[in-house]
This record gives structure tokens, C-alpha cells and sequence, in this order.
């Protein structure tokens, strides 16, 4: 991974900026598409996608198979519009595509197909089995004596799923230190928050009992993250997992934080705390464009 | 008679007839792919001996992962291993996988285009002593019923070993079934195995019915075979030997003559190589049918041989069967 400079930075914020009104795009089209599509958990892990896809990862959007690429596995399969709309900016596909998520047809599948697009490494939908799959990659990375990184997407949610910790068992039995979790913690599942509906806590906890190399971060601070990255390469002996605190909705301020918007695009109704429906859209997008205008007037 | 042209045993109806069970021939098979091929790996769910997978275990202890009981974990790291350029075995009972953990399978493995092979033991009725928990019943048809993948049920060790072998060589999903107990050889290492090729083996010059019979339960209808012939009846006995995809060829070309068909398996009737049968021929050569294996009831506690009795799949069975749906013929 290169250096962090401020000038990279800013670049990145802009990425994250430009990607979260790609998104936005991306959810209306989706809407009108099909009436759904997932909002909130996207909007949250714009920023990481971001430094993944243009920071972190050794890859090639023009030979997505090259076979010393870092694998990015998503378990969270639900928030495939955010990876969609990094690998339309990254180069993976045209930007116009973005459009046709959830339509028939499609290769933007409403839940992400390995076989359906190249760069999509697992199929995912269904929860709690991207570290499994994460661990497997990684186990063959071994084998090869490959030198990529897995880094596989979790959800808080997902950890109510108890195939999960059969996977944080096997990964620390083998000490697979090239599989790195990153997990967005947001709080919030489709029937509320995390806390009332099935509490994770103590979370950091339970994974250094399951012997994980464990580093809490700040989701949304794309210069923390980077850091914690660095930190999560250079464990020898454990796996590692990034507990990324993310806002849910973040970039926009009448989804941030409402569990609400998890499961439903903007424009699609009326809720409390929102503009109306047919403004929501619109109003998403001005508050990302002077989010933008603020990114380019800050100092380096 | 049994068909000469297939070098089957000679020795299937004698009483020293060799046998063993199709799981042995599973080990060997992942060992010889293991000794062939370097991207061949192996997982087990903390049943390494009684599947068999130990002997692959002990010569590529690197290639060998353990998980510990643990059949979703080991369903989906097998898919990673398998979206890698690695050909996965995974071994449990079948009741756990694709029992337990089939959504898994279905996601990570079938789906997502993952080259796994899910070997599914101690499958059938012919499980025994462990009492129906432990008796897969229904693996064939939720295997069945996933678009992309093969499946195959071995009749004895020996064809268990080369259909193993087969398995290892493609690069598609496929299901294993094998079961726990000694059963009679009826091929030889001579016999071929052609992955979705049904064979016919036994023949009769002017056969009146067709019996479709998959796994160990193929010799309990040879042997109603060749008691019916005693009898007078004439039968083709045809061994299924691959489930999906099915030999439609093999089906028509088997079925042409007799106009009736009988089918047998250690499986519930509801969804397994009968109902295969059924559903291809409702397409294409309707025809009276009558169904042998479980009769929409689990299994229970008992000698196997006991229970196959009990259960109503034993060799007079089938020959009742074979009168009926002669009967039944229009």
C-alpha cells in the first residue's frame, strides 16, 4: 500500500464523495426499477469501499481474474449497490450500468453473483458465510504460497447468524493472518437496533477470546481506517478484524442513524424526519454536492 | 441374465460374495486423485475415519482441514478453496451435509459455481443402529432439486471408487452418496463407469418390466431378478448410477420394450432417483411405475438388513412390485 499523503486524501473524500451520489443514482434507478433496494448500510460504507477499491487493494479493473489480486469478499451481500457503484468508478464496468440494478436482466443482480459480473468474488445475500468463504480463499493463497490479502465485509447484524463463529473458530485455529475482517458496525438490522433486537456486546471481547488480533476504528474516517489497514498487514500470527463504527445513511442527514432506511431506496415513501418522497432524491444529492464543495475547500 | 458385456462379478449371487462398504471406496478414490493431482484438498467435520477421508488425511496432511463439527463453516470454506482453482472434498454424514448445512451449499457452493465435491456417508436406511437421526433419507432430493450440479450413487465400493475419481476430474459441483454398511460387489475394476450413463445389468430377451435401481439396493433387485426369471417373469434391471443429470437416452432405450417400470432406493419415494424417473418419463414416455425405498416414514433403530424387510424394500418387495405393475400395463 503506497503512503497516505493529505493531497491522496482529499482525493480519496472526493472518491467517497462522488461515490455516494453515484449511489444515490444508482438506488433511484433501482427504485424505479423495482421499488427497493438498501440504503442505509451503503451509504455508511462508502468511505471503506472507497479506500479499498482506491487505496488498499493490489488489483486490476481490466483483468479482474489476475490471480495475485487481494480478494475483497462481501458477506453482507445486501449492500452490494455500494460495491456496484465502487467498481463502476474504479473502471470494473461502465458507469451507466449503475442504472440497471435489480432490473431484469442485469449483471447488477439485486444480491451480488460471482458469475454474473467479473470483480464480484462471491455470491452473497444470505448471512454469515463470507468469513467461511474469506478463509477458504485464504487457505489457498497459503497452499500457492500467494502473497494476497483477503479482506472480507461483514455486517454486526449477521453476527446473530451462529455459522459465523464456526468460521472465527477455524480462521484463528490456523492463524490465517493474510484474512483480514472488516466489519461495519452500525447498529442497526432490518427490525431495529442491533442493542434491543439481539445484543452483540461485549463484541471486541468475544473476538480476543476467539484469539483475533482486534482494532477498533472509526468507519468513516477514511485516514483512521487506512491506518488500522496498515496495523491488520502487519499481524504475523492471528487473524484480524477491523471493528469499522460506522453512521448508517452517512452523507445524509435524514438517514443517518434511522434503521429505517436500511432496506428501502430514497423516493420510494413518505417517512417521518424525511422530505417527501419525491424529494428525497433530489435533496440527497444537493447535501452531497455541498458536502463536495466543502471537501475542495479544505486545506491540505 | 447379468449382462456379459459389462464384467460384472460372477460371484454376485453366491453366498461368499466380496463386499465392503461404498465409503472404503471413497477413500481410496481422494487418495489417488490426491496422489494424482496437487490441488486436490480434503475437509472433514470431525468424522475423518468413519468417511473414509483419513487415508487421504495421513498422506497430505497440508491438503487435509480439519473443522471440527462444523458443516456450514466447512461447506463455505470449501467453496473459497473451490472459487481458487482447488477441487474441495467435503466429507460428513449426509444428514448433516447437505442436511444441515444445504442453504450454505446452495449459496456458496451450487450458486456460486464453486468446484466442491459434497460427499454425503452413511446415507439410507442402511445406516442402522444409529436410528433415523443419523439415516439420510432425503439427501437425494434436495441435491436434486439445485440446478448445476451432478450427482452420483455408487452401487459398490469398487464403482464408489471410480465414481469419486470421475467427481474429482470435473470442475462442477457435484453430490457423493455412500452409505455405512458391507454390501456385495457386483462390478469388477473391469466393469466401466461412464458418468451419466445408465447400464443395464441384467438383460432378458423379451423383458415385460424395467427395474431402475440406484446404490447397494441395485443387488436386491438383481436377485428379485433372477428369482423372477425362475418364475417365469422377465425384467431389465438398469443400475442408476448417476441421478442428475439423467440419462434420457438410457430411460427411453430401457423403458421402449417393457412398458413398465419398478424403482428402487434406500430413500424416501418422495423426491429421490423414483421420482427422477417419473418426472422424465411423464415427459416423454408416460407408463405405470411403482415406487420402492421409504413410503413417506422415517427409518428407526435396526440391523439393516432387518430394517430393509421392515421397511418394506426387500427382494419380495420388488418382485410383488414387478407383478403389479406388469398387471398394471394397459
Amino acid at each position: 500500500m503506497n503512503q497516505l499523503t493529505n493531497e491522496k486524501l482529499k482525493d480519496l473524500k472526493l472518491k467517497a464523495n462522488e461515490v455516494r451520489k453515484l449511489l444515490i443514482e444508482e438506488l433511484d434507478a433501482a427504485c424505479k426499477n423495482s421499488g427497493a433496494g438498501h440504503t442505509g448500510g451503503p451509504l455508511g460504507m462508502a468511505d471503506i469501499f472507497t479506500a479499498m477499491y482506491f487505496h488498499i487493494l493490489r488489483h486490476d479493473p481490466k483483468n479482474p481474474d489476475w490471480e495475485d489480486r487481494d480478494r475483497l469478499i462481501l458477506s453482507n451481500g445486501h449492500i452490494c449497490p455500494i460495491r456496484y457503484a465502487s467498481m463502476s468508478q474504479a473502471g470494473y464496468f461502465p458507469i451507466e450500468e449503475l442504472k440497471t440494478l435489480r432490473k431484469i436482466g442485469t449483471r447488477l443482480q439485486g444480491h451480488p453473483h460471482r458469475t454474473a459480473l467479473p470483480g464480484v468474488e462471491n455470491t452473497s445475500g444470505p448471512l454469515g458465510e463470507g468469513i467461511s468463504q474469506a478463509a477458504g480463499i485464504a487457505l489457498a493463497g497459503r497452499l500457492d504460497k500467494k502473497d494476497y490479502k483477503v479482506y472480507c465485509l461483514t455486517s454486526d447484524g449477521e453476527h446473530q447468524e451462529g455459522n459465523i463463529w464456526e468460521a472465527v473458530m477455524f480462521a484463528a485455529k490456523l492463524k490465517l493472518n493474510n484474512l483480514i475482517q472488516v466489519i461495519d458496525f452500525n447498529n442497526i438490522q432490518i427490525d431495529g437496533n442491533i442493542s434491543d433486537i439481539m445484543p452483540l456486546e461485549p463484541f471486541r471481547a468475544k473476538y480476543e477470546a476467539f484469539n483475533w488480533h482486534v482494532i477498533d476504528v472509526d468507519g468513516n474516517d477514511i485516514k483512521a481506517f487506512v491506518e488500522a489497514v496498515q496495523e491488520a498487514q502487519n499481524v504475523k500470527d492471528k487473524p484480524v478484524i477491523i471493528i469499522a463504527h460506522t453512521v448508517p445513511g452517512k452523507g445524509v442527514s435524514y438517514m443517518e442513524g434511522n434503521y429505517k432506511w436500511h432496506g428501502m431506496p430514497p423516493g420510494l415513501k413518505d417517512v417521518d424526519g424525511a422530505p417527501p418522497k419525491d424529494e428525497q432524491v433530489k435533496v440527497a444529492l444537493e447535501e452531497i454536492e455541498a458536502e463536495r464543495e466543502k471537501i475542495v475547500n479544505q486545506d491540505l | 441374465m447379468l449382462n456379459p458385456n459389462l464384467k460384472l462379478n460372477p460371484k454376485i449371487f453366491d453366498e461368499d460374495v466380496e463386499k465392503d462398504a461404498t465409503r472404503i471406496g471413497y477413500g481410496k478414490g481422494l487418495l489417488k486423485l490426491g496422489q494424482e493431482n496437487p490441488n486436490i484438498v480434503a475437509l472433514c467435520a470431525d468424522l475423518t475415519e468413519s468417511t473414509n477421508a483419513h487415508l487421504f488425511a495421513k498422506e497430505f496432511p497440508d491438503r487435509f482441514f480439519e473443522v471440527g463439527v462444523a458443516e456450514q463453516n466447512m461447506a463455505a470454506v470449501g467453496a473459497g478453496l473451490g472459487v481458487s482453482g482447488k477441487v474441495a472434498f467435503i466429507s460428513s454424514y449426509a444428514t448433516f451435509s447437505p442436511g444441515k448445512n444445504w442453504e450454505t451449499i446452495r449459496t456458496t457452493i451450487v450458486y456460486n459455481g464453486a468446484n466442491v465435491k459434497i460427499a454425503g456417508h452413511h446415507s439410507g436406511i442402511m445406516t442402522g443402529p444409529d436410528g433415523a437421526t443419523h439415516q439420510a433419507t432425503e439427501d437425494i432430493a434436495i441435491m436434486r432439486c439445485l440446478p448445476d450440479i451432478e450427482i452420483y450413487v455408487p452401487c459398490d465400493a469398487i464403482e464408489a471408487e471410480k465414481a469419486t475419481i470421475a467427481a474429482g476430474k470435473t470442475s462442477i459441483a457435484t453430490y457423493l452418496r455412500y452409505s455405512r454398511d458391507k454390501t456385495p460387489f457386483m462390478t469388477t475394476t473391469e466393469t466401466p463407469f461412464i458418468p451419466g450413463k445408465m447400464q443395464d445389468f441384467w438383460v432378458s430377451e423379451n423383458p415385460q418390466a424395467t427395474i431402475f435401481a440406484t446404490g447397494y439396493m441395485l443387488h436386491y433387485a438383481l436377485v428379485a431378478a433372477k428369482e423372477l426369471e425362475e418364475e417365469g417373469v422377465h425384467t431389465t434391471v438398469v443400475n442408476v448410477a448417476t441421478i442428475k443429470p439423467l440419462d434420457l437416452d438410457g430411460l427411453l432405450k430401457f423403458t421402449n420394450q417393457t412398458g413398465a417400470v419398478v424403482t428402487v432406493e434406500d430413500h424416501q419415494i418422495a423426491g429421490g432417483m423414483g421420482s427422477a424417473i417419473a418426472e422424465a418419463l411423464a415427459k416423454t414416455n408416460p407408463l405405470p411405475i411403482e415406487f420402492i425405498g421409504l413410503q413417506d416414514r422415517f427409518g428407526e433403530t435396526g440391523n439393516p438388513k432387518d430394517l430393509v424387510e421392515k421397511l418394506g424394500m426387500g427382494t419380495e418387495y420388488i418382485k410383488e412390485a414387478v407383478k403389479k405393475v406388469i398387471k398394471r400395463k394397459k
